[in-house]
């Protein structure tokens, strides 16, 4: 198996200024450049997936939008105008406005920040919970892993929309508090899939050389075992991501969510309902903007195991 | 002199779109003999077994002047003239049975599938009457039993066997091994070989023996062909490889440790890059 | 330096113990070879002796000293192994300067007590590999950096669980003249596990044989070499390993 990097005499060749032979130098100098390349490397595989690259410039684009929010529209996304309720799209409002006279698309555009917000924050909170139990129950097992897969087991058992919708109405109506609910629902399916890895990683003779290096288990599963780990919980979060999205447009088509007036795609949807055969726009705007988004992930997360994922490859 | 079954001229094969050459034109032909093909891993001599085959992926790109079998031009052959080359007149046997095997069918009604499937005509009795013979030659005792077996239920050497008898019930005419013996035991390896030395001479195959275990090769095989960095760098009857002239061979064979004459020290293969540009071209037989 | 006296491991519940009743003794300073074919148990004992399968019955002392079956951490030190797969025994996504350096965070040293470019230097490693991953090394650098790693907390004797059957015949012979470097140089008490008696017979001074479980004849390698040996397995595996290929009647 030939090593990859390139020689010295292959490095030297490399058009370019400094930073592009920096990336690709066979002799890294330190942690960072030496991560750095790695990363340059995973990037050149994604570039090859179109729709990957599709599903990341929507990614960027909301990112964008909800950053910029009040960059990209003049109106106000709360202040009612009911002479100009229900007005189509126009030059004047790019996607109409909706049933209290509020320009759909300053709604849409800061409804993004709160999509960014659900999706930032259900990360956050359901990664490092699903690796946790997951390697733990992997590593440990015999009573640990039994009571761990018993509760997680109680959490798979019911429907996502129908636990998050129990915790919300336990919690109450709030965009935080539906967040919690549906991260309470998100994390089983990483837990398992960590343990999943734990239990094959357990065997591995790299974690059998640093037993024998006197590690603790505590250190074994936080500096050996978790960073394999994460690379396929990556692809798991990003790939459920739609599925998140959607539990929170759920949740706010029920009022669950982000309470009224501020803009939320899923309540945006419910309430255009009513006017669905005449104002078309004002479902339509919010509908594309969920389906887009989490399609996005999808196609993100694909590329993505790819890169990090791959089976079979060696 | 028998004549040749395969003749391969200047065969380059490349990955990668184009950067990777494994093989850079490579040169030999086989005749009714077991030929050898020796290398250490990225010296291509995989690769050449599976080109034979047609068994590489889409994505490689195969050129050589010349690669016949039979007079069959291998190199313009579709996938339907393949179709009838592979396992019913090229056989190939690889490494490990384990995943060579369809692991969820008994191993006598693998065998007699095979066969069914190169001779469609042939009724389920005849099958199941060949596959039991086929099971005999390659010495399988209690026939009947081991064909109800299932691939995780027999043993490594068990399993070549079984192998060895999948892909001679067709009756091939050559036979290519990749590293058959590699993955079993060293007192087991022993009887495959004399297995596949005596199918060999009684059904006049030519056999193409790819391993990366040189002192195997020399005692088996006739012929031996040394292949380093895709390329061919020597060529030399098996028994005269001490008289190895080649940089290559010659500190191939020194740094093998051996239980008779034990050097304090192995010797250190030192790579010249002027091997990458050996290339050897057939000697006459 | 190594006793091992009646060893017997099962694994799970099952009846047929893996290895059955197992002594051995290894001199300090000392190369044992262990060699036996698939399933005879030869890697059991290096599990069982390294402390990673505390399940088994018996004693083994080191140095004079009869272990716990559940090793503490000041064991490490005195003993470390080297595994057969060079590309399964590195951390994946470790550089190799933070995998020479693990054993001493593991063992509660400062991680700056060592020169890692000397570590490297002395299992003849170039230094400016060391913020390399394993995958950009060759099978052959990746088991150097595997001995190095086992080296750094200094450890008196080594287990060798197949050091070389993953490698290229070429590779093989450095990394041997290496791991008999080493030795010599410090003093080291190898116990080296293999299927291959040629490479036992270069190593090692005495050599015991396994089958199924049992040790069924330990001999010196003089003795070996002149065909001396009397149990029917050793003779069979000696002249398998001989032969090689030679024309055989089965």
């Amino acid at each position: 198996m030939t090593p990859m990097t390139m020689s010295t005499e292959q490095a030297d060749h490399i058009d370019g200024g400094r930073f592009r032979k920096w990336l690709h130098a066979p002799e890294p100098q330190g942690w960072f450049q030496s991560s750095a390349q790695q990363f340059h490397q995973g990037w050149l595989k994604f570039r090859l997936h179109p729709l990957g690259l599709a599903g990341l410039a929507i990614i960027v684009l909301l990112i964008l939008v909800a950053l910029s929010a009040p960059l990209l529209t003049a109106y106000d996304p709360i202040v009612q105008d009911m002479a100009g309720r229900l007005s189509p799209p126009s030059a004047e409002h790019w996607l109409g406005t909706d049933n209290f006279g509020r320009d759909v698309f300053a709604r849409i555009v800061y409804g993004a920040r709160t999509t960014l917000y659900i999706i930032i924050l259900v990360s956050v909170i359901v990664a490092p919970m699903g690796l946790l139990i997951g390697t733990c129950s992997g590593y440990f097992g015999g009573i640990v892993d039994e009571v761990l897969m018993r509760v997680t087991d109680i959490f798979l058992s019911f429907p996502g929309l129908v636990l998050a919708l129990g915790f919300a109405a336990a919690l109450g109506p709030g965009i935080t508090n539906a967040i919690i609910a549906i991260s309470l629902t998100a994390w089983p399916p990483i837990a398992r899939l960590a343990r999943a890895e734990t239990l094959s990683l357990r065997k591995a003779d790299f974690i059998a050389a640093v037993r024998l290096q006197g590690a603790t288990p505590a250190t074994i599963i936080t500096r050996h075992i978790l960073p394999m780990c994460i690379p396929s919980v990556i692809v798991r979060v990003t790939l459920n991501m739609a599925g998140i999205i959607i539990t929170a447009a759920g949740l706010g088509f029920l009022g669950l969510g982000a309470q009224p007036p501020w803009p939320e795609w899923g309540t945006m949807a419910a309430t255009g309902r009513e006017f669905m055969l005449d104002s078309p726009w004002v479902i339509a705007a919010p509908g594309i903007a969920i389906a887009l988004v989490s399609l996005a992930f999808n196609l993100v997360g694909d590329a993505l195991r790819d890169v990090l994922d791959p089976r079979g490859s060696q | 002199m028998s004549t040749s079954l395969i003749d391969i001229r200047n065969l380059e094969i490349a990955f990668g779109h184009g950067t990777v050459r494994a093989v850079r034109g490579v040169t030999f032909s086989l005749g009714q003999e077991k030929l050898g093909i020796v290398g250490e891993s990225g010296s291509g001599k995989s690769t050449v077994g599976r080109a034979i085959m047609k068994l590489l992926p889409p994505t490689a790109i195969v050129s050589a002047q010349q690669m016949t079998f039979q007079g069959v031009d291998l190199l313009k052959a579709d996938e339907r003239a393949m179709m009838t080359i592979r396992g019913r007149r090229i056989g190939l046997i690889l490494q490990d049975p384990k995943y060579s095997l369809n692991p969820v069918m008994r191993v006598g009604e693998q065998i007699a599938e095979t066969y069914r499937f190169h001779y469609p005509k042939a009724t389920a009795k005849q099958a199941f009457e060949q596959m039991l013979a086929m099971l005999d030659a390659v010495k399988i005792r209690d026939v009947e039993k081991v064909a109800r077996l299932y691939p995780h239920e027999i043993s490594g050497g068990m399993g070549q066997r079984v192998m060895i008898a999948m892909m001679l019930i067709a009756e091939p005419e050559v036979l290519i091994a990749d590293e058959p013996t590699s993955a079993l035991d060293v007192t087991v390896r022993l009887e495959i070989l004399a297995l596949l030395d005596e199918l060999v001479a009684r059904r006049n195959l030519g056999l193409i023996f790819i391993s990366h275990d040189l002192n195997l090769v020399r005692n088996f095989c006739d012929r031996v062909l040394i292949m380093y960095a895709g390329r061919v760098v020597e060529v030399l009857k098996a028994r005269e490889l001490e008289s190895a002239k080649h940089p290559y061979t010659q500190g191939l064979l020194a740094s093998l440790p051996s239980i008779d004459n034990p050097p304090t020290r192995l010797p250190i293969l030192k790579r010249d890059p002027a091997w990458l540009h050996d290339n050897v071209l057939e000697l006459p037989r | 330096m190594i006793e091992i006296s009646n060893l017997t491991v099962r694994f799970g519940a099952s009846l047929r113990p893996v290895v059955k009743n197992l002594s051995l003794a290894v001199g300090k300073g000392a190369a044992f070879g262990l060699v036996g074919e698939s399933g005879c148990g030869k890697s059991t004992v290096l599990r069982a002796l390294s402390g990673l399968n505390p399940q088994y019955e018996g004693r083994i002392r080191l140095d004079g000293e009869t272990l716990d079956r559940r090793r503490d951490r000041p064991f490490f030190r005195r003993l470390q192994m080297v595994f057969q797969d060079p590309y399964g025994s590195l951390h994946p996504r470790k550089t190799i300067r933070s995998q020479i350096k693990e054993p001493l965070r593991n063992q509660g040293l400062a991680t700056n007590s060592i020169d890692v470019d000397a570590v490297l230097r002395s299992v003849g490693l170039d230094p400016s590999l060391s913020y390399r991953f394993p995958h950009q090394l060759s099978g052959g650098q990746r088991q150097r950096v595997a001995i190095a790693r086992a080296l750094v907390l200094d450890p008196a004797v080594l287990l060798l669980d197949e050091p070389t059957s993953a490698l290229d015949v070429s590779v093989q012979a450095e990394i041997l003249n290496l791991l008999d470097d080493l030795r010599k140089d410090r003093g080291l008490t190898y116990l080296l596990v293999s299927h291959d008696l040629a490479v036992v017979s270069h190593m090692c001074s005495t050599v015991a044989i396994m089958e199924a479980g049992e040790i069924v004849e330990q001999v010196e390698i003089e003795r070996l070499r002149q065909g001396a040996v009397e149990h029917p397995y050793s003779q069979r595996l000696l002249r398998a390993s001989r032969l090689y290929g030679k024309q055989v009647t089965p």
